[in-house]
């Protein structure tokens, strides 16, 4: 039962990251149709830097608190981002937006292979480790699940987040205006929105969730490295597709949905596949000296489980190719 | 004494090897209703479709009040005040009726992301405000109980209605009606014609594509006439109506002959 309390504990906090990732996918798929495969090296960026800013600033103002020091490295790794991902729209995907759709896909491949490329360029090869400013010391609130502040406050923000969004997109000038873009932009042009801005906007407000995502997972892990971006990129895309791409309610409860599935999936997965657990097993002459004495002999260990990830996207895409929540696929004039 | 509104100077637009329009040269007049029509295929609403920014001509240019219309750009013609409904109706199906209104009005307001983010006060007080102004919109046209239905959920009639208030949210001088009537039963398309004479009325200019000869012939000032691109009459309805060449483009040549 610990176990199992415990797991979904990790999966939510991990979840709630691939939430905040999958949203910026969703997002600019929902307006352009395009699925933007750089948005994950957008989140490795975004760790990077604000790594960089939080060892300058220790350096340079030791005196300054923990959180001080995290909040300038937060916010200038989002202004970072924010930034590059407009310059991604503007130099890579305007000038492809009507052209056939593999087009910009590639173009999309390129832009992660050229953010990687440059990470390891300024950043090296090597795993950076991440400062954890906030204390790692875990809290227990039932006995044998443990939760640590940073895991806390990961789930406390990207829930702030997520609402602030959802209010964005449903209550306000822009949202409306990206709504009307994402149905229809010809439409949304004729009626006076211009839609070039809003699709830099769109860009601009993903790519600071994408920067915020990846110093929460790089606080989560204690760890920063120039490929960082491509797992959760991959698995924030799985999220957005298994809660409907181009929905935001169903990026947000895919990316919990995928990140509780892991997290469960890698907690039993070890046992489940432990040959000592088959009696035939245990009892052949080749096994019988691993089993004794408590031994396991795991098939699978959980660090297998990036294929619960894979496993959902084929099972979606076979069976539920709208996703739990989609249903539109919205049409063009 | 009449004020020149629009010009239209040699418009002209190829597709491949299609000639949809072939120097079309009008002129509307401030507070006018103008007609423009002419049979299946003759170039309407490409021209609609080149004065709304949606294509760019291969020849002419525009004058709107004054100065040259931008071309290619749609969201910097609809600043400069020409407001377009569509033949095929195209609301924001996902959005209430409410919304699509308010969306009209996002060239008009100008809260910034920022003070989105932060909700300041000049953002608040400018949504209360478009929220205000498109409940009156929809009150104009006469479907402010439906303003929390979602568009794609309203009747036909109430949808051609939605379209016209999206369009006046955008605080035109010139309103297209790309065939308002279109599809419209006999009581819904006199409540139009009654919309429409309000609209002009309140000092909004009406270019109007229409079928709907008699309702074109009731309600405009003037009326021009394409036919294979080309304009080939353009006069007040009763004279438009006599003239022999409208008559031929309209009921074919054969018509002569019997």
């Amino acid at each position: 039962m610990e176990t199992f309390l415990q797991q979904i504990v990790n999966g939510l906090v991990v979840g709630s990251v691939y939430a905040l990732v999958a949203l910026g996918y969703t997002m600019v798929y929902g307006i352009l149709g395009l699925i933007n495969f750089a948005h994950g090296d957008v989140l490795m960026v975004g760790a990077l830097v604000s790594l960089q800013v939080i060892l300058f600033v220790q350096k340079t103002w030791p005196a300054l608190g923990a959180i001080p020091t995290l909040m300038i490295g937060l916010s200038v790794a989002v202004t970072v981002c924010m930034l590059l991902g407009y310059v991604i729209e503007r130099a890579a995907y305007r000038r492809l937006r009507n052209a056939p759709r593999l087009a910009p896909l590639i173009t999309a491949i390129g832009v992660s292979f050229l953010l990687q490329t440059l990470a390891m360029i300024i950043w090296g090869r090597n795993y950076h480790s991440f400062p954890q400013l906030i204390t790692t010391a875990p809290l227990q609130p039932i006995d044998g699940v443990f939760i640590t502040p940073v895991q806390v406050v990961i789930l406390i923000s990207s829930a702030l987040l997520m609402t602030g969004l959802i209010l964005l997109v449903n209550k306000t000038r822009l949202g409306r205006a990206m709504r009307a873009t994402a149905e229809n932009h010809r439409v949304a042009g004729l009626m006076g929105v211009d839609t070039n801005k809003i699709i830099a906007t769109t860009f601009i407000i993903g790519s600071g969730l994408a920067a915020v995502a990846g110093v929460m997972f790089s606080s989560n892990y204690g760890v920063a490295h120039y490929a960082m971006g491509f797992s959760p990129g991959i698995k924030a895309f799985t999220a957005a597709v298994l809660g409907g791409i181009g929905n935001l309610g169903g990026a947000m409860v895919g990316g919990v949905v995928l990140g509780l599935v892991e997290s469960i999936g890698a907690g039993y997965l070890g046992s489940a596949t432990d040959l000592c657990h088959l009696p035939i097993w245990a009892q052949s002459a080749s096994l019988q000296t691993t089993c004794a004495n408590g031994g396991s002999f795991e098939l699978l260990s959980s660090n297998y489980q990036d294929i619960f990830a894979f496993v959902i996207l084929g099972i979606v895409l076979i069976f539920r190719p709208t996703g739990l929540l989609g249903e539109r696929v919205s049409d063009r004039a | 004494m009449s004020i020149t509104l629009l010009e239209a100077q040699s418009i002209s637009k190829r597709f491949g090897g299609l000639q949809a329009l072939t120097d079309v040269s009008l002129t509307i007049r401030k507070g006018e209703v103008y007609g423009l029509i002419g049979p299946n295929g003759a170039g309407k609403t490409t021209f609609f479709n080149v004065l709304t920014g949606a294509y760019t001509p291969n020849g002419g240019e525009f004058i709107f009040a004054g100065s040259e219309l931008p071309t290619g750009t749609p969201h910097a013609v609809v600043e400069r005040g020409i407001a377009r409904t569509f033949q095929n109706i195209r609301l924001f199906r996902e959005m209430t009726a409410l919304e699509n209104v308010m969306a009209g009005h996002h060239l008009r307001s100008d809260s910034s992301l920022w003070g989105i983010l932060v909700q300041n006060r000049h953002t608040r007080e400018e949504e209360r405000l478009i929220t205000e102004r498109a409940y009156e919109m929809l009150r104009y046209v006469g479907i402010e109980r439906h303003a929390t239905t979602l568009s794609r959920n309203l009747s036909y009639g109430d949808q051609r209605r939605l379209e016209i208030a999206r369009a006046l949210a955008t605080e035109p001088q010139l309103l297209a009606l790309d065939e308002p009537a279109a599809g419209m039963n006999a009581t819904e398309t006199a409540q139009l014609r009654e919309l429409i004479s309000t609209i002009r009325a309140d000092g909004v200019t009406v270019l109007l594509i229409e079928h709907d000869v008699k309702l074109v012939m009731g309600l405009c000032d003037r009326v021009a006439v394409l036919n294979f691109g080309k304009k080939i009459a353009e006069d007040v309805p009763s004279v438009v109506q006599k003239n022999p060449e409208v008559i031929e483009a309209y009921l074919g040549s054969s018509h002569h002959a019997h």
